[in-house]
């Protein structure tokens, strides 16, 4: 077979030198490799004190976004659900009655919308399909839980708040480079 | 010391009977250990520690575990109890007594002796000992170490593998 | 009879204990510490001030647990396998020479608890009984990882005994006594009998690892194919003193050997420094733990570098390596002293 990376070493039977067979230089060496790591700077971050600098693009909970005037965006098409390749988010529709214009920018809302963040798997993809903008991933951490039940995000979770100033800011991800990919339709998964 | 004689000897007693009456033999062979370390404990009243220590790190501390390394391997935890008939029964029971006999006569006349020399309470150290050992008994010392080494050879000859 | 001497015993032999426990009980804390931080990881820092309490809260948590006896195991010898474990782990401090005498109110105090005439021979006689702890433990649990457990225990303990047996005989052909003291005192400044017994203080101190049952011998409890070995079966503060038996043999057995080849309490240049006798003691005394906690450092920072043995191999080693050196080391020792000193 031929051999992918240059890393791996080729093992080999051959007869022990007699500084080999007293095993002596290696375990020095060893621990002295040892000893380099005990005063080598630590990996571990410490968790509650500091955090670990996202990547601007980082993929997050999910938010339902708002228009301008605090109308949610969603229709309900079920786009992001055929594109979930975890098959996580579920979604009821419910058409708009008169009086809650205010309330649902397009005449078909979901009235129920889930994402079971256990079987998400924070791919993007509900983001790319989605028509309305409605959809997005944030820098925001799903928060751990003691049962499995409340992994199921519903709307009260996922809608933002009509304050303009607790809206949640999007901007950060959606960089240039993340524009114009999700312009370019021919990686979209949901042509 | 008196108090403490009497004490380790009732110990040692009561153990060695339990190593004979019990049907484990896991606890017989704890029951023993219990003994060797009363004799050790015997050693030092006699002021010889060297021969104390020397008791606890072979007979317990070595050819213990080995006894009950075998019984751990051999599991020889169940109970067997061999049919013995009437005769075999009696003969036992004539045999004891008979050896029950000469041990009485033998340790009624122990009573009456009389030391030979005076106790020198420095007899049992480590220098004495090897003093005497290196220089009155060297011949019976040497022979000895001789002995156990055929008998290591010995060992291994039986352990190795026919070729 | 001397009261004030037995007093003084008395209150140095719970010392000594309260000693030994504590480190033992930091020596877990510091052999979570090294293994993180030689793992590039940073280890308990929680409990308290640099997780300084983890120690005491983990013996809570082995209080707390619930206490098994498994219904096929022999009771009376399950109970019986963690006392032998920690009574003999404890009792080997007691013929260790902490420090020199002190001078208090004209009366000379030793600190040692017994100077025994055969000291080095009642380590090894506490040495070869501890195993008791761990066979009749692993028997007793009927479990047959804790049996194979304790029989590694056994048949390592027995062949190891022998080469550090030898190892002593060399050092005692040239300190010439059997005493701790003497060998102690043998060693004054910096006559540390290292310098003089290289190969025999590398041949103890490999048989040291393997009787403390310390990685890379820690077949006995070989996580990796006996599950814990012979503490399988054991909860609560029962496992809890096995765990502790092997700290405080770890540190028992660091102690030892800074006793015979680092000179124990004695340190270089102590004559040129002119402090007060009792100054001294008490720096020598400081100087010796100093001494057992490098030793300590030492036997962790060689658990999380070198894999464990395999049986064979540990057997291999003890017999075909260790033994043959040993001898060769009196050999050679014997030679020396023929040649030198008896001219």
């Amino acid at each position: 077979m031929q051999a992918l990376t240059n890393r791996s070493k080729i093992a080999s039977n051959k007869k022990m030198s007699f500084m080999e067979r007293i095993y002596f230089p290696a375990i020095v060496k060893g621990m002295f490799i040892t000893i380099r790591h005990f005063f080598g700077k630590k990996a571990t971050i410490n968790y509650p004190e500091q955090t670990r600098e996202f990547s601007q693009i980082y993929r997050g909970m999910h938010v339902l976004k708002r228009d301008d005037e605090g109308r949610e965006r969603c229709t309900a098409c079920g786009l992001c659900a055929v594109a979930c390749p975890a098959e996580a988010i579920t979604m009821v529709a419910a058409e708009r009655k008169s009086g809650e214009e205010n309330l649902y920018r397009e005449e078909k809302y979901a009235e129920v919308y889930e994402i079971n963040m256990l079987r998400c798997i924070f791919c993007g993809d509900c983001e790319e399909a989605c028509p309305k903008e409605a959809i997005f991933l944030t820098d925001r951490i799903v928060e751990s839980e003691y049962e499995r039940l409340p992994f199921i995000y519903g709307k009260d979770r996922l809608v933002e708040p009509v304050d303009l100033n607790l809206r949640i800011d999007i901007s950060a991800r959606q960089t240039e480079n993340v524009l114009k990919f999700k312009q370019n339709k021919r990686f979209a998964h949901n042509k | 010391m008196v108090f403490l004689f009497y004490f380790l000897s009732a110990i040692m007693v009561i153990s060695a009977l339990l190593v004979v009456s019990t049907r484990s033999p896991i606890n017989s062979v704890i029951y023993l250990i219990v003994c060797f370390i009363t004799m050790a404990g015997h050693y030092i009243l006699l002021n010889a520690q060297f021969l104390a220590v020397v008791q606890i790190i072979v007979y317990t501390g070595a050819i213990m575990v080995l006894f009950l390394f075998v019984i751990m391997l051999l599991n020889l935890n169940k109970i067997t109890v061999p049919t013995k008939t009437s005769l075999t029964r009696i003969a036992a029971l004539i045999t004891g007594g008979l050896f029950f006999l000469v041990l009485i006569a033998a340790t009624r006349l122990t009573f009456e002796i009389h030391p030979r020399y005076a106790f020198d309470s420095k007899i049992g150290l480590v220098s004495e000992v090897g003093k005497t050992l290196f220089g009155e008994f060297l011949l019976p010392f040497e022979l000895s170490s001789v002995i156990f080494i055929s008998s290591m050879v010995g060992a291994v000859m039986f352990g190795k593998k026919d070729k | 009879m001397d009261w004030t001497l037995y007093i003084y015993k008395t209150i140095f032999l719970f010392i000594i204990f309260l000693i030994t426990l504590v480190i033992a009980m930091y020596s877990t804390y510091g052999e979570r510490k090294v293994a993180a931080f030689m793992q590039d990881r940073r280890g308990p820092n929680r409990a308290g001030l640099f997780g300084l309490l983890q120690p005491i809260a983990d013996g809570l948590k082995m209080f707390m647990k619930e206490e098994i006896i498994p219904l096929t195991a022999n009771r009376a010898l399950f109970i019986l396998g963690p006392s032998i474990a920690m009574t003999t782990a404890m009792l080997t401090g007691v013929v260790i020479p902490w420090g020199g005498t002190l001078t208090i109110g004209g009366r000379e105090f030793s600190m040692q608890i017994a100077d025994l005439n055969i000291g080095i021979l009642y380590v090894f006689a506490m040495v070869s009984i501890g195993v008791y702890g761990i066979m009749i433990g692993g028997w007793a649990s009927n479990n047959k990882y804790a049996l194979l457990g304790s029989i590694r225990a056994a048949s390592q303990m027995i062949s190891y005994e022998i080469a550090m047996g030898m190892t002593i005989v060399a050092l005692i052909l040239s300190t010439g006594t059997l005493s701790l003291h003497e060998i102690v005192e043998h060693q004054h400044g910096i006559h540390w009998n290292i310098f003089y017994q290289p190969l025999g203080f590398l041949i103890f101190i490999v048989c040291a690892f393997a009787e403390t049952n310390r990685a890379p011998f820690d077949l006995p409890e070989c996580e990796t194919e006996l599950i814990g070995g012979y503490h399988t079966e054991y909860s609560s503060m029962k496992l809890g003193f096995y765990l502790f038996a092997e700290y405080i043999n770890m540190f028992i057995s660091s102690a030892v050997i800074a006793t015979l080849y680092f000179g124990g309490f004695n340190m270089p240049f102590i004559d040129q420094l002119g402090l007060s006798p009792n100054l001294l003691t008490l720096l020598g005394s400081a100087f010796f733990f100093l001494k057992i906690f490098g030793l300590i450092f030492l036997f962790m920072w060689i658990r999380w570098t070198l894999p464990r043995f395999r049986y064979d191999q540990l057997m291999n080693l003890g017999w075909k390596k260790l033994m043959p050196l040993a001898i060769f080391n009196i050999l050679a020792t014997g030679a020396y002293y023929y040649f030198t000193e008896f001219n």
